[in-house]
């Protein structure tokens, strides 16, 4: 009796033995290498996985970052600045700091501007409504007011405005992740520079048409005349298609193109005072009749050389 | 043999063909045309006239822009206005050319006798050219240009040419009409294109709910006497005139995930088509005209017409001649109540393939709120393919792209028996046509990828 229980303590033990040393082979010889630092970095991440920093969720970010030789083509829109420069300090990278985006609407074409043609009552996906017409208002390139963006965003950043039926960005939750414009079949959402304390100014429309048709189809639509582009002093301003487009790394928010557009469909937000247009107009008046006075004497001087 | 019809799924609207015993009206000209040029499936046409250039009736106007592509011709005599983007039906920007109209003068070499010719040619490539000049698609609905079809691929030979008489879209009434009216002619135009395939045998389909169109088609048939020529009478069920519906329904065959018809055997081409492929080859006609039904839901029947239009006639002529709206009237609609497109834009203008502008009512059109899926089935047991319209709704909204081509998203025809027959109204088709449109890309995507890979393998292969 007392011999077996030896007997089997002892293959017991044994074969434990065994297998913990084939186990601990096993656990060497295919042992995975990983960089402790994507744990380290992952940490430092907001965990959103978004994926609007290109990559499938924070992890995989994590482990491109400490892959990659430099952070330059790396950034984590919800994190930021503060992110980054923790993920940097982690791998012994230098970040550049990058002004913050956020997502703008570029259609302005409220249900008072743009009346509706006629009536929708398909499936609610501005998708499906895309893929069968243009819409129900005159505009092909505006809004179709579904909703896929408000859906799309994960962090309640969007709304639709009744009022309007146009989306409304938030934009203390806004992370400019990205995810609304991808959704947005008509492209109408873009990211663009926050703006000193939130300041900037945008053309609020994408309709491509020409002046009359646009006019026909929304009172708020650009139209095309070029108004903007020639006040512009900053050369911040194209006008391709019939629609100006403002450059926000060029433009230095002097608000003369919003006083100029004869359709309001240029919009500057946040700026601490109200828009004065008369006097920016007087402004760029006065400033057109000095540039002419100059002129004048430059040409009578060279006149005065020659003569 | 008895009556046929396909074996998977399919639903059974009323068939409401209210404007069945109005005989084809010529429709007067209106003052201007507006010719589109994306009149077909694939690329569009490119303008071969200049604004102030005068036309006759029947003159080219524009050639193909690439190969699958189609000419188009003036439908009326008289001067380009201009040539801009308008709106199509759908408020879409396309190319059209504006032709003011002055009098009638025809191109001298059409033959517009009512002599039947039924002598054929007998040169198949002369034949193919005029079809191909005379610009003639398929007026079934997809207007895919006659003369692709008409030229299997190498390797592949056409074992039956089937002539699709079903018009299974409830209220349509065009090609009754011409079956009724015309049926020497389609039964001429189906020799021609026996001749162009190598003499295969011809099958007319036609719904069991048109006895006056089997009749005539069958004494015409009899009259003319070609060989291997029969009519076949089909059951009442929607979508009998789906392509793969038809093939099934007549030849017992089943064209693969992928496949085309031709892989088959099968060439399929719609009656109306047959007609135009008659005044293309024996009259010199190009197609510039087709027959458009005007009719609705609680429309009286003198209101209601079948109508020859010219192409490019605005819709909104067409309905002013017509009598204007009628006030029951809440949705617009070209093209059958299945899979027919809303009018949202009535200056948009008529196309080689329009077949109807329908009036339908509030209760008729009105879409019911959604609900939930409540798992019954009745989506899957109607879908004509064999899909299951309730999971591919799913999976495009978890936006699983894998397991909707593994579900074979992309094999759905469109026809609309899952979003018909689904009691909790959910839009099955909507959400599907994404799903497969997305399907679709990734695709072409793969085999572009695939292709360029093979590419760059044979130049290394060449370079060693």
């Amino acid at each position: 009796m007392t011999q077996t229980i030896i007997w089997t303590v002892a293959i017991l033990t044994v074969l434990g033995l065994l297998l913990a040393l084939i186990l601990f082979w096993v656990a060497r010889k295919f042992k995975v290498e990983e960089d402790p630092r994507i744990d380290e970095v992952e940490k430092v991440m907001p965990g959103a996985n978004c994926g609007g920093c290109g990559f499938a969720g924070c992890r995989a970010f994590a482990d491109a970052a400490v892959k990659a030789p430099n952070l330059d083509n790396q950034y984590c829109p919800v994190g930021g600045d503060e992110v980054m420069q923790k993920v940097a300090s982690i791998l012994g990278f230098t970040v550049a700091a990058k002004a913050p985006q956020v997502a703008v609407v570029r259609c302005n074409g409220s249900c008072e501007a743009r009346p509706r043609t006629n009536e929708y009552d398909g499936a609610k996906s501005c998708r499906v409504k895309a893929a069968l017409y243009s819409g129900d208002t005159g505009c092909a390139f505006g809004c179709l007011g579904c909703g896929d963006c408000v859906a799309a965003c994960q962090f309640g950043a969007l709304s639709m405005d009744p009022a309007t039926g146009l989306p409304v960005v938030d934009e203390d939750k806004c992370t400019a992740c990205g995810a609304c414009a991808k959704a947005c079949p008509k492209h109408i959402i873009e990211l663009r520079l926050k703006g000193p304390r939130g300041m900037r100014e945008f053309v609020s429309c994408m309709n491509k048409d020409k002046g009359p048709a646009a006019k026909k189809a929304c009172a708020n639509a650009c139209i095309g005349c070029g108004l903007c582009a020639k006040t512009c002093t900053h050369d911040a301003i194209t006008v391709t298609d019939n629609v100006a487009y403002i450059d926000f790394n060029k433009c230095k928010l002097c608000r003369e193109c919003e006083a100029v557009c004869p359709t309001g469909a240029i919009h500057g937000v946040n700026f601490p005072k109200e828009l004065d247009k008369e006097a920016v107009k007087k402004r760029i008046a006065d400033r057109k009749a000095k540039a002419a006075e100059a002129a004048q004497a430059a040409e009578e001087k060279k006149e005065v050389a020659n003569g | 043999m008895g009556k046929l019809t396909f074996s998977m799924g399919g639903v059974h609207p009323h068939d409401s063909k209210f404007s069945r015993a109005c005989a084809i009206e010529e429709l007067p000209l209106p003052q201007t045309v507006y010719v589109s040029m994306a009149q077909h499936l694939g690329a569009p046409a490119k303008p071969l006239v200049a604004p102030g250039d005068k036309v006759v009736v029947g003159q080219v106007i524009a050639e193909p822009g690439g190969f699958i592509s189609a000419f188009v011709h003036s439908p009326v005599s008289g001067t380009v206005k201009t040539i801009a983007p308008r709106k199509d039906l759908a408020g879409n920007s396309v190319m059209h050319v504006e032709i003011a109209v002055e009098g009638d003068e025809w191109d001298p070499a059409i033959d517009r006798s009512p002599a039947l010719v039924t002598a054929i040619p007998d040169d198949k490539a002369a034949i193919l050219d005029k079809i191909k000049a005379a610009g003639v698609v398929g007026l079934g609905g997809a207007t895919f240009p006659a003369h692709v079809k008409l030229c299997p691929p190498p390797g592949k030979v056409a074992e039956c040419l089937i002539l699709n008489g079903a018009e299974c879209e409830p209220f349509l009434t065009s090609d009754f009409r011409i079956m009724v009216e015309r049926p020497k002619e389609i039964v001429v135009g189906a020799a021609i294109m026996q001749k162009v395939l190598g003499g295969c045998p011809c099958v007319i389909g036609i719904e069991e709910n048109k006895p006056e169109a089997i009749a005539s088609m069958s004494a015409a048939v009899a009259e003319l006497g070609y060989p291997g020529i029969q009519v076949q009478v089909l059951k009442k069920r929607y979508p009998q005139g789906g392509e793969k519906q038809l093939i099934d329904a007549v030849m017992h065959r089943q064209v693969k995930s992928g496949g085309l018809p031709i892989d088959v055997g099968a060439v399929v081409q719609n009656v109306a088509t047959s007609l135009a492929v008659y005044e293309a080859v024996q009259k010199n006609k190009p197609l510039i005209t087709n027959v458009l039904t005007i009719t609705g839901d609680q429309l009286p029947v003198e209101r209601q017409h079948n109508y020859l239009f010219r192409i490019g006639i605005p819709l909104s002529y067409i309905v002013e001649q017509a009598g204007g709206i009628p006030e029951t009237a809440a949705k617009l609609i070209s093209g059958g109540p299945m899979m027919g497109k809303a009018i949202s834009n009535l200056d948009a203008t008529t196309v080689k393939g329009s077949s109807s502008v329908l009036y339908l009512s509030e209760a008729a059109t009105r879409r019911q709120p959604e609900t939930n899926c409540i798992r019954c089935g009745k989506c899957a047991e109607a879908c004509p393919m064999g899909l299951e319209p309730f999971l591919l709704n799913r999976l495009y909204k978890a936006g699983d792209l894998d397991a909707l081509e593994q579900n074979a998203a992309q094999d759905c025809i469109e026809c609309g028996c899952c979003l018909y027959s689904c009691p909790a109204h959910i839009s099955l088709l909507d959400y599907i046509r994404q799903a497969k449109g997305q399907v679709m890309g990734v695709i072409r995507a793969r085999a572009a990828a695939a292709k360029a890979a093979a590419e760059a393998a044979k130049a290394a292969a060449e370079a060693k």
